[in-house]
Order: C-alpha cells, then sequence, then structure tokens
C-alpha cells in the first residue's frame, strides 16, 4: 500500500490514519444508537486508540542511536510541528485550560498567552541554533559549549528536577482519565497509563515517540474541536464559534451582573461541606481587573510562561529532529500553528460550556432554578456523587445562585458533552483526546530525562567507550525506571494538576534560560560563569518557592511574585551572576569562540557531527 | 567586516526587531487591559480578544515571518544549507 520512502508517504499514512480515526467515531455513534452502553464506547475509544499508538510505536522500534535519541533528524517540519503540538499541549491544556477560563476568566488568560509567545524566543533565541549544534540533549549542548563535566552535570540536574515535576501531574491525568474511562481506581489507572505511555516510547525512543505524537495530536484536535462546533451549532450560538461569540462573551456580563459575582468567604465553604478542590465562579468572564497591579500579574505569569517554554528541554529538543536548521526554524511556526488551533478553541469552548450552565433562558441552564429539580439532572447526580460538583444552598431558599454552585476545574471539558446534552460517543472522543494529550507530553518528558541521563550521565560522564547496544539497553532501562518512579509519586496525589505544571516552567527559566542563550548570543559567557549562574538560578528560585507558597513556610509574596512566578527570582539570580562571574573569569578559549561562530551560521557542518 | 560579521549584525537586527514585536503583542497591550476593553472587535471586548486569538494568531505570524526573513539573510550572505532540504 505504502511503497517508497517512507518520509514521502507520511501525507497519506496519516491521511489514511485520520479517516479511519473518523470512522472509528461514526462506528461508535452507531453502536451508541443501537444500544451499546455508555461504559463500553467509553473502555473502546481509549483502549481502540492507545493500541494504535502502541502499534506506531513497535513499528518505530530502532537500534541506531541516531533514530533513538533525534528520530534520524529526518522529520519533515509540518509533522515536526503536530508532534510538537502534542508533546507540548498537556492532559492540562486539553483538560484543565478551558475550566480555567471559566473559573478565572480574563485574569487566567495570560496563561494563553505565556504559553504561546514562548515559542517567538524559540525561533528567535534557540531553535536553530541548537539544531546546527546537532547535540543529542539540551545538557549535551551546555557540556559542549562551556567544556566540563560539571556543567553538564548542572543542566542535567535542572532538566531533570524541571521535567519530573511536570512528568507526575502528566501521569496523574493519564490516570485519572483511565480510571473514569475504564471503570478502575485511580492508582490503578496511574499504573495502566504508564504502561500506554512506555509502550510508545520504550522500543523507538525518539523516533517512536514522534510517530505517536503526530497521530495523537491528530486525535487530541479532532476531540477538541468536534464538541466546540456541535455545541455552538445545536444551541444557536454561531456557524463558527470563533468568529461569532462576541454576544455570547457579553450575555455572560450581563448574567454576571444580575446573578453577582459573590465570593464565598473559606469559613461557610467549610461549614456546607464542599470538598476540597471545587469552585464556583466569583471572578469575570472578559473584564479587566483594574489597577497597576492587576496588570502586572497577568505580565508577569506570561513572561514566566514565555521564558519557561524557551528553556523546557522536551520542547527544544524536539527541533534536534528536522533535517536542517532552515527546517527548524520553519518547524517552531508550524508547531504554534497547530497549538494556536487548540489555544484559540479554549476560551470559546469555556464561554459555551458558562452559557449552557448558568443563562436561565437556556433548557441547559441550572442557575436561578429549583434545586430538588437540579440534583435529579442525571449528569449532575453522576458529577456529585464523584464529589466532582457540588450544590451549597448557603441562603436556604432552595434555589440554585451562581455562588452555590461548585465545580472541579478539569470537569468543564470533561462534562460539557454531557451537559449540553450531546450524544455519548463525544464524551468517548473527550476522552480519548486527553488520554492523547496527557500520554503525548508524558512520553515527552520521559523520554527527555532518560535520555539526558543515558547520554549525559552515563555515556558522557561514566562510560564512554560504551557501545551502541549498551548505551540503548541503559537508556530503556531509565525510561522504565523513570517512568515508574513518576508514576509511584502521581498515585501518592500530591499536588493538584496546574500547579505543579507551572512550577516546572519556573524551574526550568530558573536553571536553563540563560546559560542557553547566552551560550549562543555572548562569546564571552564562560564555563564558571554558566555554572555558577545554573546554581544560584535553581537555589535562589527553589529557597523563593519554599518561602512563599502556602503549603511550605507561607510568607507574603514580594511584589505580586508568588509561588507561580518564582521563575522571575531565579532567572534574574541566574543573569546577574552568570555575566558577573563570566566577566571575572578568563575569557573562553579560541577553539570555544570559532565553534560559537559556526552555531551562528547555518551552512556547514553540525558542530557535534563527528563526536556521537 | 568579514561576510560572518555582516550576516551576524543583520540577523541580531532581525532578533531585535522580532523581540519587539513579541513584546507589544505579549506585554504592552495588556498593560493597557482595561481601556482596551471599552473597544471591541468582532463582537468581543479587545483585551479579552487579544489574549483569546489577537496576540497568538499574531505570535505564529511573526513566527513565519521571521523565519523566512532570517531565509533571506542567509541567502544573503552565502550560508543557505546545501543538499537535503525539505
Amino acid at each position: 500500500m505504502f511503497k517508497g520512502d517512507f518520509v514521502k508517504n507520511l501525507p497519506k499514512i496519516y491521511g489514511t490514519y485520520t479517516g479511519g480515526f473518523l470512522i472509528f467515531i461514526i462506528l461508535m455513534a452507531i453502536a451508541e444508537s443501537a444500544g451499546m452502553t455508555a461504559k463500553t464506547i467509553g473502555i473502546l475509544f481509549v483502549a481502540f486508540t492507545v493500541c494504535i499508538y502502541a502499534f506506531i510505536g513497535y513499528l518505530s522500534r530502532t537500534v541506531q542511536v541516531d533514530a533513538y535519541y533525534v528520530a534520524g533528524r529526518q522529520v519533515p517540519t509540518v509533522f515536526n510541528g503536530m508532534a510538537t503540538a502534542a508533546d507540548w499541549m498537556s492532559g492540562a491544556s486539553f483538560v484543565a485550560m478551558a475550566g480555567g477560563i471559566y473559573f478565572g476568566g480574563y485574569t487566567y488568560m495570560a496563561f494563553l498567552v505565556g504559553w504561546t509567545g514562548g515559542y517567538v524566543l524559540v525561533s528567535s533565541l534557540l531553535a536553530p541554533y541548537l539544531r546546527k549544534f546537532g547535540c543529542y540533549t539540551v545538557p549535551d549542548f551546555i557540556g559542549t559549549r562551556y567544556g566540563g563535566n560539571l556543567a553538564r552535570f548542572c543542566a542535567v540536574v535542572v532538566l531533570t528536577l524541571a521535567s519530573f515535576t511536570y512528568v507526575t501531574a502528566q501521569i496523574n491525568a493519564t490516570g485519572t482519565i483511565a480510571a473514569r474511562a475504564l471503570g478502575i481506581p485511580f492508582e490503578l489507572g496511574v499504573w495502566v497509563g504508564l504502561i500506554s505511555i512506555l509502550l510508545c516510547s520504550m522500543l523507538g525512543g525518539m523516533r517512536a515517540v514522534t510517530w505517536t505524537q503526530v497521530a495523537q495530536y491528530i486525535v487530541l484536535i479532532i476531540a477538541y474541536l468536534i464538541p466546540i462546533f456541535w455545541i455552538s451549532n445545536k444551541g444557536g450560538f454561531g456557524l463558527f464559534p470563533h468568529l461569532m461569540l462576541g454576544e455570547e462573551v457579553a450575555r455572560l456580563g450581563e448574567l454576571e451582573a444580575q446573578f453577582g459575582l459573590v465570593k464565598n468567604s473559606a469559613a461557610d465553604i467549610k461549614a456546607a461541606g464542599v470538598p476540597g478542590g471545587l469552585k464556583s465562579i466569583a471572578v469575570a468572564h472578559s473584564a479587566v481587573p483594574e489597577g497597576g497591579m492587576a496588570a502586572w500579574k497577568f505580565i508577569s505569569l506570561a513572561l514566566c510562561m514565555m521564558v519557561g517554554t524557551a528553556s523546557l528541554p522536551h520542547i527544544l529538543m524536539r527541533y534536534f529532529t528536522t533535517p536542517s536548521v532552515k527546517a527548524a526554524r520553519k518547524s517552531v511556526a508550524w508547531s504554534l500553528f497547530f497549538i494556536a488551533i487548540l489555544y484559540t478553541s479554549a476560551p470559546m469552548l469555556a464561554t459555551l460550556s458558562k452559557l449552557s450552565l448558568i443563562d436561565p433562558n437556556l433548557p441547559t441552564g441550572i442557575i436561578g432554578k429549583d434545586i430538588s429539580a437540579i440534583m435529579a439532572i442525571d449528569w449532575v447526580q453522576a458529577w456529585t456523587a464523584q464529589k466532582q460538583a457540588f450544590i451549597a444552598d448557603f441562603n436556604g431558599d432552595g434555589v440554585l445562585q451562581l455562588n452555590e454552585w461548585f465545580m472541579r476545574g478539569d470537569v468543564v471539558v470533561l462534562s460539557t458533552p454531557e451537559v449540553a446534552g450531546l450524544p455519548y460517543v463525544i464524551s468517548g472522543l473527550v476522552a480519548a483526546g486527553g488520554m492523547a494529550a496527557a500520554m503525548s507530553t508524558a512520553d515527552g518528558l520521559i523520554l527527555a530525562i532518560a535520555n539526558a541521563l543515558s547520554h549525559d550521565i552515563y555515556y558522557k560522564i561514566i562510560d564512554p567507550k560504551a557501545d551502541v547496544r549498551k548505551r540503548l539497553l541503559v537508556a530503556r532501562v531509565l525510561l522504565v525506571v523513570i517512568g515508574a518512579f513518576g508514576a509511584y509519586i502521581a498515585s501518592m496525589r500530591i499536588t493538584s494538576i496546574l500547579g505543579a505544571v507551572a512550577w516546572a516552567f519556573d524551574f526550568a527559566m530558573s536553571g536553563l534560560f540563560f546559560p542557553l542563550i547566552l551560550g549562543v548570543w555572548w562569546k564571552r559567557a564562560t564555563r564558571q560563569g554558566a555554572i555558577a549562574g545554573m546554581i544560584a538560578g535553581l537555589a535562589s528560585g527553589t529557597a523563593y518557592l519554599i518561602y512563599v507558597y502556602p503549603k511550605f513556610m507561607g510568607n507574603p509574596a514580594w511584589l505580586g511574585i508568588d509561588h507561580l512566578r518564582f521563575g522571575i527570582i531565579g532567572a534574574s539570580v541566574c543573569l546577574v551572576v552568570m555575566v558577573v562571574v563570566s566577566l571575572m573569569t578568563p575569557e573562553p578559549d579560541k577553539a570555544t569562540q570559532k565553534m560559537v561562530d559556526e552555531v551562528r551560521v547555518p551552512a556547514g557542518r553540525t558542530i557535534l557531527g563527528k563526536q556521537h | 567586516m568579514s561576510n560572518k560579521e555582516k550576516h551576524w549584525e543583520k540577523t541580531k537586527g532581525l532578533m531585535f526587531l522580532t523581540l519587539i514585536i513579541w513584546f507589544v503583542f505579549g506585554y504592552l497591550i495588556f498593560m493597557f487591559g482595561s481601556s482596551l476593553n471599552t473597544s471591541s472587535f468582532l463582537g468581543y471586548p479587545l483585551a479579552y480578544y487579544m489574549c483569546a486569538q489577537g496576540s497568538i494568531i499574531a505570535f505564529v505570524v511573526l513566527i513565519f515571518w521571521f523565519a523566512n526573513k532570517q531565509e533571506k539573510i542567509d541567502e544573503e550572505f552565502g550560508f543557505t544549507e546545501r543538499g537535503e532540504d525539505e
């Protein structure tokens, strides 16, 4: 069926795959109308897609170092863009983002700006140069540019800390979704999720992860867009929601004014017995909070997320897989294009689901209606039974007020199809999409950590004479060990999905951002400067996090820099220390300066071409 | 100035220009969020629209523009990669 060059056949292969997936959705819809239960549909959706990813992972198995670490450097720009988009959009983007906008409105949307703007930094400051360098991992660049094992080791430490913070949240998300779709306990779901993740990456490393991520992107974007367009058209909100929800956003403003945005006191919430993690709507949807502090909070959050994006190794390493420097640049643009499709849709989904729920003129609206009638609705019963939603009749009038309806943020995406009265097949699709998003990110992260440990620590520092077979064996063993450790941490449920995700960005920017960009853009940057910068940045950032996070020391935030923004402290310290120490130490030798000159020019061989 | 130095000067110029545009869409406009919100676009309040779609679209266009521009610079100084192309 697919003769000839694999890369040339990619559009055909993924075209067929997309068609096959759409047919599967239609078959499920037919099965539902023929009486298949919701539970079976959920299981089939998750099982079918996971099996396909595992199959792709198996087909992409490899025994070559180049294929294992950088997918043979032959991934075309558009496909690398899709893979990066899947790598990037985590369970948090898919499941929690619309929920965040639902509760946080404009204030929360700083995340949207932050999680997209970072790619401008990636394309103009880093990706093309790292590609020219020809490294396998991000610490590989630090280790070679600055020289010496200590610099390499420090980079591995930052990478591991940032990626590991992130990966537990992803395994947590796969566990939640697997548990719900398959009807098993969460603790077991985590391990099912981990096995699915490892099936994709173990045999083929980066090559397998690349091709499964493309497949996962297709599933997740279909799963995200279908419900939005469906609800928008079914409810008569507009044919093309992205362009046509202006009136709905205005209507939300009216309803907020009508119901009043009441912030419940902690004592009331406790007295009513609202389960932890559930929230009511207390922030305006589109109105901008007044004052300089609010604007600074918006901007500082966006800044942390952007700089963090440009420092996260699992994203940067995706651009090592393109055929050329030129392709690396274009590929960043395609990545953001594919990411933007989902990110520009999230506010629309939040608007639609909020309106469906709170507008009393709509048949789906529940606010302002009798609580006894609401408690009789199927989906309300299902979600309250799972402690994902809650009704607290504070004023005791038997009518639901806006501040009396509580929901968990993650539930917004998962429940919207049911709330809007779509067939269950859509809920199954959304579960498969959430699973794809969490799995693809987890895969990229686990691979980033395992590759850094196997390539930079084991091969470059411990045993430089190891043969290919041994190197790849070590890489795979580490993959399993790190995955298992992540799943173990996730099964203990330590933080909520989003707090931990933002921390990963702050850790990465504290330790890696300036050593990376100054390595390319400032010839004078020295080894001692980079090492001191990484250590001081990471240490000060972490110290500030401990100082300010309510569950640790809980001190008042300085200038509004709270625990989501501690990277501002870390990265600033890193910059100052790195520049000062670099200027105090002798400038890098001629060979290093020549290497930096070479990195700045796209033509010619990669710097590390022969050394691998 | 050698060819390489000239190439790097132009590359730096493009980088700064790109980051200025990035700063405008990522930060500057949100410093004036509340006054921006009094205008509207496609029926959305403008500040809301910019963070929901406007800035994100601007970033996508900016990166494509930057990539093309940088390719032109590389060509101008003869630093285009030969061989495998995509």
